[in-house]
């Protein structure tokens, strides 16, 4: 009988912080858990008593990576509670502000985070000596996603401008000029960096994942849809209970979500793309295949093509978008605050998030529910774990290390928005 | 380890959202320049060579929420020649400190299914509160031009140039009408702590308070000031109590808003 342990203190370049406990019996994986210890700061709870208008900006404060998810969802689920409809041009700025998100937070973890584990380097900085025109590219990609977030929401982390029922002030089309410029060039950047990372090394591992995204009738979804399935699941965004649950366990401060009566499924980056595929632009379809991917995509190492691919997607459709814009008479819809209950379900960069507020007729918070997308993949993180080190079971600890945690990684995983600290502990007995 | 002239930089995380060490990474024009002034020997976001201390300078993200942080945010001091906390959570106690003002006992049991899995201090308090800091930099999120300036300062041995006027100094700069004198905007510009460049009004949105307040603030002349526009002191209560509620100021005039 042999035991050994391998310890990492922190998983590196993720955004929070969490551990992973493999052990290893007889030669077989027995156990793989993912342990998320970022101290919960209790969101759902602080919200309580606060006013609906408040929600936007409170809830951007679960994830400065991804703020714009969180006030996406916060507002479309307050605007279900009042009743009211947000249409364009708002609803064109929203999906506009959301681009430069994807961007921003694609390009950051494609380039910075995620490249450097195919390649061997511990960082992009290191990397930036063999490759410097590469990680130039993606600041630059990376630069003109928070451009849009500046000239839309007043900074990159943290917007200020996003409002129940439209917007605190409304771009003029001069103003947006300038972006189209960027955004220009900024395709060109995706495209490239997209056919850079398609000549990865990918290991050969596919898992019959559940995938879930949201699915419009005509768009690639950022925030509206309905909830779909790759197991046919179809649902509105206010039923997201009846089909899903969230578990605590006790190893976790982030709570674990599972399809009722299956189990764990993904949401993010592949699912969006195997469950949307047909909803891309002809071209962007071409360029994914160009890549190597087909219209689905079960191997989690190839998510970074698929993000490259959205980042391509959203500069031309930011393009579009502005191209398209005529600003309205007035920067929002007036709102008179009623009692009521109300859903939203957004594409955050990671994956669906999904909030749901009650309020009272003065439009004081009185429950809040928030599902974060890393929540949703903890069980999916979990399974391709203990499959990965099965495969490499008799792989030396430095190598398995390794692999465990690019497999994290794959997810880009924000787990200061799931509730600290990715501690490997590998046990063999 | 020694080999490298160069002052080493390492970034700690407490309880946050990770906005304000993004800063670093948002400088896409600096931060090759910054690599090459600075060696990053602790910076996990970023990078997975982890290096031992000492370090010359600790940027400290998020606030002290658990035992353990407690303890760990010592060992950081040990190690740091510098300390400077980034942000309204290491410099207030963020968001989260809300639960200072509840039972954290219930805040817990309207979050998890089994609250006996979670350990948490009944406050959220600001890193000051735990070991001594050389530098506090305001801002929910930090500006990532006030971040540089305290790192080339640090770097050249300086006081740091950062205001400690109000956000109402900066609309003045940009020339951004008063929206509170011409719109009848209620603002909290007039006490909070410059360094956004007063983005909101020059969004006709008022000032939200998110850097935390300024030197000397007169807070109760601006509660009244917003009680003749409206405001009640609920929302009162609310506006001086969020992002920055664990600040002296802001703590303070909150409690003379009762319902």
């Amino acid at each position: 009988m042999e035991t050994k342990t391998i310890r990492v203190d922190l998983i590196a370049r993720v955004e929070g912080e969490g551990a992973l406990d493999l052990r290893i019996e007889d030669g077989r994986v027995s156990s793989a858990r993912l342990n998320i210890f970022e101290p919960p700061r209790l969101f759902e709870a602080l919200l309580r008593g606060r006013g609906y208008e408040e929600a936007p900006d409170i809830t951007a404060r679960i994830c400065g990576i991804c703020p714009i998810a969180y006030q996406m969802s916060a507002v479309h689920a307050m605007e279900d509670a009042l009743g009211l409809q947000v249409g364009d041009p708002w609803r064109a700025l929203r999906r506009l502000i959301y681009c430069g998100e994807w961007i921003e937070s694609h390009a950051l973890h494609i380039v910075m985070l995620h490249a450097p584990d195919f390649l061997g380097y511990a960082d992009a900085i290191q990397m930036a000596r063999d490759y410097p025109e590469i990680v130039q590219t993606g600041l630059t990609l990376k630069r003109t996603g928070n451009e849009i977030m500046r000239v839309l929401g007043g900074r990159e982390i943290h917007p200020i401008n996003v409002k129940i029922g439209g917007f605190y002030r409304v771009p003029t089309k001069a103003e947006l000029a300038p972006l189209a410029d960027a955004l220009k060039r900024a395709q060109d950047a995706a495209i490239k960096i997209l056919r850079w990372a398609s000549g990865f090394p990918f290991p050969d591992f596919e898992r019959d994942y559940e995938f879930v995204a949201l699915r419009h009738a005509s768009e690639y979804a950022f925030n509206e849809g309905r909830i779909v399935s790759s197991r046919g699941m179809e649902i509105a965004i206010a039923d997201y209970d009846s089909e899903f649950e969230e578990r605590h366990a006790a190893h976790s401060t982030a709570l674990q979500s599972v399809v009722k009566r299956r189990g764990s499924y993904l949401v993010g980056p592949m699912a969006r793309y195997s469950l949307n595929f047909d909803r891309l632009p002809t071209a962007v379809q071409a360029l994914a295949r160009e890549a190597g991917l087909g219209s689905t995509c079960r191997n989690p190492f190839k998510s970074i093509l698929v993000r490259g691919v959205e980042v391509v997607y959203a500069c031309q459709e930011a393009l579009r978008l502005i191209e398209a814009y005529e600003p309205p008479g007035r920067p929002a819809i007036p709102v008179t605050p009623n009692a009521g209950v109300g859903h939203g379900c957004t594409e955050a960069p990671r994956g669906i998030c999904y909030h749901r507020y009650e309020i009272n007729r003065d439009g004081i918070i009185l429950n809040a529910r928030i599902v974060p997308p890393t929540s949703q993949n903890q069980l999916s993180i979990e399974e391709d774990l203990r499959e990965v080190a099965s495969r490499h079971i008799d792989a030396a600890e430095d190598k398995l290390r390794d692999l465990c945690e690019q497999t994290i990684r794959n997810y880009d995983p924000c787990i200061s928005c799931s509730a600290h600290f990715l501690k490997l502990t590998v046990h063999r007995v | 380890m020694n080999a490298s002239p160069r002052p080493r930089l390492a970034v700690w995380k407490f309880a946050s959202c990770d906005g304000c060490q993004l800063s670093l990474l948002d400088c896409e024009d600096e931060l090759l320049t910054l690599a090459s002034a600075l060696h990053i020997a602790n910076f996990p976001e970023a990078s997975s060579a982890i290096e031992q201390g000492p370090f010359d300078l600790s940027l400290v993200e998020g606030s002290i929420t658990t035992a353990d942080d407690a303890q760990r945010i010592r060992r950081v001091r040990q190690q740091s020649r510098h300390l400077i906390s980034i942000g309204a959570c290491a410099t207030a106690g963020g968001i989260q400190a809300l639960r200072n003002f509840a039972d954290v006992n219930d805040f817990i049991a309207a979050v998890y299914a089994s609250p006996q899995y979670i350990k948490t201090l009944a406050t959220s308090t600001p890193i000051s509160a735990h070991v001594s800091v050389d530098y506090e930099l305001h801002g929910c999120p930090i500006s990532k031009v006030q971040l540089l300036e305290v790192i080339s300062a640090f770097l050249a041995g300086r006081k740091p140039a950062i205001a400690s006027h109000s956000v109402c100094v900066e609309c003045k700069q940009r020339g951004t009408t008063c929206i509170m004198v011409a719109q009848g905007t209620p603002c909290l510009g007039p006490v909070t702590h410059a360094g956004c460049g007063a983005i909101c009004p020059s969004f006709n949105r008022g000032c939200y308070g998110c850097y935390g307040p300024m030197e000397t603030p007169n807070t109760a002349a601006l509660a009244r000031q917003w009680k003749t526009l409206g405001a009640t002191a609920g929302e009162l209560r609310r506006v001086f109590r969020s992002f920055n509620a664990g600040s002296e100021a802001f703590q303070k005039e909150s409690d003379a808003h009762g319902d």
